[in-house]
C-alpha cells in the first residue's frame, strides 16, 4: 500500500515538477506528518504566522536563520558586516537555483524585501529598513533609517522569492506579485523557492504534498526525505491516535494531556522544550482605580502560584516566568523569580487599604492557548483568597479577540510571542504606553504608562552595542517586574513527537519551525 | 404531484431566506473574521483597511442586501479561508459528507431491520435480550466517545493480558481480548476520483476500510434508535385485528411477518427515517472532527473557528435545502407506500 502510494506520488512528482529523474528510486523516504493546521496561503508574505513561517523553512530559504541555541546561521547569505551605523553589506551564496530554474540573485532579495515592504502583516516588521541595493549579483546593501540592532533577527524573516517567477500579470490580467487577503492570487497557489522541498499538491485544509528539490543548492545538508505528505489533523486525540497507530511519523503539537501516554510509548519519541510564548493577565488602570495603586498589582503577583499552575494544571508542560522575556532573550534577567506569598500578598493589600478586597471582572480565551480557561479558572480561585471576587467569563478565540480590543474585562489574558524573538517587542506591544496613532502599546490591556520606559526601549532600539542594549532591555524587565505592571504566569512549552526512526530532535527550535530539509529518518 | 412540488420549492425557497436572515443577523457574534486574516502584530490601521475592503463596515441592512443581491444570482461570496467561491468549498466537501451519511444509512437498514423484526417476533428469547442491552447502551454513549475508543481498539490496538500467558488457553484468551488494530484512524485515504468534486471511497477495499470505523460510530446513535422504533411498531402491529385473522386463516407465518406485517411496520419508521437523516448530517460534524474526514462537517467546525461568515451561511442554507429535500422525498415515498394518504392533502 505505501509502496504503490510512494510510486504514485514520485509519477505526479515527475509529471509536476518537469525535472528529469534518472529513474524511479525504489527506496524514497516518505515523511508523513500531520500539524493542527496547514499554511492559509502558499503566498508566504499574506500573513505573519507559524503555519507560513513554517511552510517559508519548507520551501524557501531565509537570508540567515536561528539555531537551537538562539543564534545566527548563513543560509543564503554567507556572510555579513556592518560598513557604518545604519548600513549592512551581505554577502549572497553563490550557484543557488529557484525551483523553478532561475538563478538566484542579489536582485531577488530586493525584490522580496520591497514586496515585504508592502505586506500588511510584514511591513511594520521592515518599517526600520529605508532600502536595500544591490551592489553586484552576490552583493546587498541594507539601510535602515536609524541605526538597527536587530538586522540580523529581521533577516530571518527575508525569504528570496524568485522575482522572476512572481513577475509579470497571470491569466486573469493580475499582476503576479500581488499580495491579496482574501480571494485568489497568483502567490497564493504557486510558489517558487530555493528551499529543499516544492509543492507537489494543495488541497487546502486536507492534504498537502512536498518533493525534495533536485537542484537543492544545500548539499551538506544530512537531510534524506524525498517525499512528505502532510495531512492537518486539528482534533488533538486523533492526531495523538494516528501517531500512535503508525498512520503517520511527526505530528505537533502533542497536546498536554497525551504528553504521557506518547511517552510511555515503545515506538515513539517525545520531544519538548521551553518555549518563548509568555502568557500573562493584564490588570486594567482605567477601569479599575485600585490597580492604579502599585500595592495591589503587586498583591496581585504575590498571589497567584505560577508554579502551582505550572506543575499541576500544565503538568510540567510550562516554564514559571516572572518576566517577559525567556532565557537567551537579551532582556531576561536570571534573578527573577515567581513571588507567590499569600501572606506578603494580604500584607499588601491591607496597606494599600484593600484588606476587604473588592469585585473585578475577568476574561480569558478557551481555546486559544494551553489550558487557557483552566487557568483562568485557577487564577480566579487563588485571588479569592486575598477577599477578591472574580467573575469569570471564557469565551472561543474567534469572540475573545474582539472583547479584547474594547478592554472589555477588568484583568485579560494574552499569550504573546516576540516576532523579533527580542525583549523590546514584548514591552512595545504589551506594556507601551498606549497610542492609537503610533500602534504602541497596541494588546496593553493593563493601560499601563511609564513614559521612561518608553523612552529606554527607544533608545535601545538604536543602541547598536548588543552588550548595552541588553543591558538597557533588563533594567526594563526589573522596572516592569518591580512595578507589577501585568501579571506574569508562564511560558508555554513546546512538544512534537515522532515515530523512533525520525530523528526530529536536532531540527526542532524553539520558534517552532522545524527545518524538515535536515531531517533523517534511519532506514531499518 | 407537480402542484406538490413546487409548493415544496417555496418552502425551500422561504428556508433558506429565514436562515440567511439569521445568520446575518448573528454573525457579529460569530467573532472578527479580520482577526483571523492577520498576524496579531498588524496594527489597527491596516485591520481597518482590510474591513472597509470587505465591506464589514457597512450596515446590517446594506450588507445583507448586498448579499442576497448577489445569492439570487447563485453568488454566495468568497470563503475568508479557501479563498474560493463558497460553493465551490461546500461543492468539494459535500460528497466525502454524503458517502458517510450513505455507508451509515446502508448499516443502518441493513442491521435495523432484520434485529427489530427478529427481536419483535421472539421478545423473550436471549438473543433478543442482547440485541436490547446493547442497544440501550449504543444510545447512551457519545458519538465522540463510541470513535475514540474504536480508534483506540482498531486503530492503535491493545494488548490486554489478565489470562495466563504461559498456558495455551490464557494465550487464546489473551488473543480474544487483545486488538490488533491497524485499522486507518483518520481522514479518507486517497479516494478515487469519479467525476468533478466528487471523488469515491466505495471502488476500492482500501477506500472502505477507511470508511469502517467513521461509518460504525456515526451509526451507533442512530441505529439502535431504529432497532428500537421497529421492534416497537412491530409488535404493536402484530397485536393487530388483521394479524389475528391472517394466521386463523392459516396463512403461512412467514408471509405474514414479512409481507403483511412488515408494510404497516415501516410507515413511522420511514417518517423517521426522513426527520434522521437530516439529524445524520449534523451528527457528522462530531465524527468527522474525531476521524478527521474531509466533509461538510470538519468544513463547518472549521469555518466556526475561524469565523468565516459567508462559509457558514452558506453551509446552513444549504443544511436547509438538505432538510425540505429529504422531507419531501419522505412524503413522496410515504405516498408510495401508503396509497391512502394523498400529497395535495385532500380528503381522499
Amino acid at each position: 500500500m505505501t509502496l504503490k502510494k510512494t510510486l504514485l506520488a514520485s509519477v505526479i512528482g515527475a509529471a509536476m515538477t518537469t525535472a528529469v529523474l534518472p529513474s524511479v528510486a525504489s527506496a524514497e523516504t516518505t515523511l508523513r506528518m500531520a500539524y493542527d493546521a496547514d499554511p492559509v496561503s502558499l503566498d508566504i508574505h499574506e500573513q505573519l504566522s507559524g503555519g507560513i513561517l513554517q511552510l517559508s523553512h519548507m520551501t524557501f530559504d531565509p537570508l540567515v536563520r536561528w539555531t537551537q541555541d538562539l543564534s545566527f546561521e548563513p543560509r543564503l547569505a554567507t556572510g555579513w558586516e556592518q560598513v557604518d551605523d545604519t548600513t549592512m553589506r551581505m554577502t549572497l551564496r553563490e550557484g543557488v537555483e529557484f525551483h523553478s530554474g532561475n538563478p538566484f540573485t542579489a536582485k531577488d532579495v530586493v525584490w522580496t524585501v520591497e514586496r515585504l515592504k508592502r505586506s500588511p502583516d510584514f511591513k511594520a516588521l521592515f518599517e526600520p529598513v529605508e532600502s536595500v541595493t544591490a551592489i553586484d549579483d552576490t552583493t546587498i546593501e541594507i539601510t535602515t533609517r536609524e541605526p538597527y540592532p536587530l538586522l540580523l533577527n529581521l533577516a530571518t524573516y527575508i525569504f528570496p522569492m524568485d522575482s522572476a517567477f512572481y513577475s509579470g500579470t497571470d491569466a486573469d490580467g493580475d499582476p503576479k506579485d500581488e499580495i491579496v487577503k482574501n480571494g485568489n492570487s497568483f502567490a497564493s497557489a504557486h510558489l517558487s523557492g530555493t528551499g529543499p522541498f516544492t509543492v507537489v499538491e494543495h488541497q487546502k485544509g486536507t492534504r498537502m504534498e512536498f518533493e525534495r528539490f533536485d537542484g537543492y543548492w544545500d548539499d551538506e545538508s544530512p537531510g534524506n526525505v524525498d517525499h512528505i505528505v502532510h495531512t492537518p489533523i486539528s482534533e488533538n486525540a486523533t492526531r495523538v491516535a494516528a501517531l500512535l497507530s503508525g498512520d503517520v511519523d511527526f505530528i505537533a503539537p502533542v497536546p498536554p494531556n497525551d504528553l504521557e501516554r506518547v511517552r510511555e510509548d515503545d515506538d515513539v519519541q517525545l520531544v519538548t522544550m521551553s518555549g518563548t510564548r509568555i502568557i500573562i493577565f493584564h490588570m486594567n488602570q482605567a477601569r479599575v482605580e485600585a490597580f492604579q495603586d502599585p500595592r495591589v498589582r503587586q498583591a496581585f503577583v504575590y498571589a497567584i502560584n505560577q508554579e502551582g499552575i505550572a506543575d499541576r494544571l500544565m503538568k510540567g508542560f510550562a516554564t514559571p516566568a516572572a518576566q517577559f522575556s525567556p532565557k537567551g532573550y537579551a532582556g531576561h534577567v536570571e534573578s527573577l523569580e515567581p513571588r507567590y506569598d499569600l501572606e506578603k500578598a494580604k500584607q499588601l493589600m491591607e496597606e494599600a487599604g484593600y484588606a476587604e478586597g473588592f469585585e473585578i471582572s475577568m476574561m480569558a480565551p478557551n481555546n486559544r492557548y494551553v489550558n487557557d480557561a483552566k487557568i483562568a479558572q485557577a487564577v480566579a480561585a487563588m485571588l479569592a483568597r486575598i477577599n477578591v471576587t472574580v467573575d469569570l467569563k471564557t469565551l472561543p478565540k474567534a469572540q475573545y479577540w474582539g472583547e479584547f480590543d474594547d478592554r472589555a474585562a477588568d484583568m485579560m489574558m494574552i499569550g504573546w510571542h516576540a516576532d523579533t524573538e527580542d525583549s523590546a517587542n514584548f514591552h512595545e506591544y504589551l506594556t507601551a504606553c498606549p497610542d492609537a496613532d503610533s500602534g504602541a502599546g497596541q494588546y496593553n490591556a493593563s493601560n499601563y504608562c511609564n513614559p521612561a520606559l518608553d523612552k529606554l526601549v527607544a533608545e535601545a532600539n538604536l543602541e547598536v552595542d548588543l552588550e548595552k542594549r541588553a543591558e538597557m532591555l533588563q533594567q526594563v524587565e526589573q522596572t516592569l517586574h518591580d512595578e507589577a505592571a501585568v501579571v506574569p504566569l508562564h511560558w508555554q512549552d513546546l512538544a512534537w513527537a515522532s515515530a523512533d526512526n525520525v530523528m526530529i530532535e536536532p531540527i526542532l527550535n524553539v520558534m517552532n519551525f522545524p527545518y524538515l530539509g535536515d531531517l533523517v529518518i534511519k532506514q531499518e | 404531484m407537480i402542484a406538490f412540488l413546487i409548493k415544496r420549492l417555496f418552502h425551500a425557497l422561504l428556508v433558506m431566506f429565514v436562515i440567511s436572515i439569521i445568520a446575518f443577523a448573528i454573525q457579529d457574534n460569530l467573532g472578527d473574521p479580520i482577526q483571523q486574516m492577520v498576524g496579531q502584530s498588524v496594527p489597527e490601521s491596516e485591520r481597518e483597511a482590510l474591513r472597509e475592503q470587505l465591506g464589514l463596515n457597512d450596515p446590517f441592512v446594506v450588507q445583507y442586501l448586498r448579499f442576497a443581491g448577489n445569492a439570487l444570482q447563485l453568488d454566495f461570496g468568497y470563503s475568508y479561508i479557501f479563498n474560493e467561491p463558497t460553493t465551490e468549498v461546500i461543492a468539494r466537501h459535500l460528497p466525502a459528507t454524503l458517502e458517510l451519511v450513505f455507508a451509515t444509512s446502508l448499516l443502518i437498514v441493513l442491521f435495523s431491520v432484520p434485529i427489530g423484526v427478529y427481536s419483535a417476533i421472539r421478545p423473550r428469547a436471549w438473543l433478543s435480550r442482547l440485541f436490547m442491552g446493547v442497544s440501550i447502551i449504543g444510545i447512551s454513549i457519545p458519538v465522540f466517545l463510541t470513535a475514540i475508543m474504536l480508534i483506540q481498539l482498531f486503530a492503535i490496538g491493545v494488548s490486554w493480558s489478565p489470562f495466563p500467558a504461559d498456558t495455551g488457553w490464557g494465550a487464546w484468551l489473551n488473543d480474544l481480548v487483545s486488538t490488533e488494530g491497524g485499522m486507518p484512524a483518520y481522514g479518507r485515504g486517497r479516494p478515487v476520483p469519479v467525476f468533478g468534486t466528487w471523488a469515491t471511497n466505495f471502488a476500492s477495499l482500501e477506500g472502505l476500510t477507511y470508511l469502517v470505523l467513521p461509518a460504525i460510530s456515526l451509526a451507533s446513535i442512530m441505529l439502535p434508535l431504529f432497532i428500537r422504533l421497529i421492534r416497537a411498531e412491530m409488535l404493536e402491529v402484530l397485536q393487530s385485528e388483521y394479524v389475528k385473522f391472517a394466521r386463523a386463516k392459516g396463512i403461512p407465518l412467514r408471509r405474514i411477518y414479512f409481507i403483511h406485517a412488515l408494510k404497516n411496520t415501516m410507515l413511522p419508521v420511514i417518517t423517521m427515517g426522513g426527520v434522521q437523516i437530516g439529524t445524520l448530517v449534523a451528527y457528522t460534524i462530531l465524527t468527522e472532527t474525531v476521524f478527521q474526514w474531509p466533509g461538510m462537517g470538519l468544513m463547518f467546525l472549521n469555518a466556526i473557528q475561524r469565523s468565516d461568515v459567508p462559509l457558514i451561511i452558506t453551509y446552513l442554507m444549504i443544511v436547509g435545502l438538505i432538510f425540505v429535500i429529504t422531507n419531501t422525498l419522505v412524503d413522496l415515498i410515504y405516498g408510495l407506500v401508503n396509497p391512502t394518504v394523498k400529497l395535495t392533502g385532500k380528503p381522499a
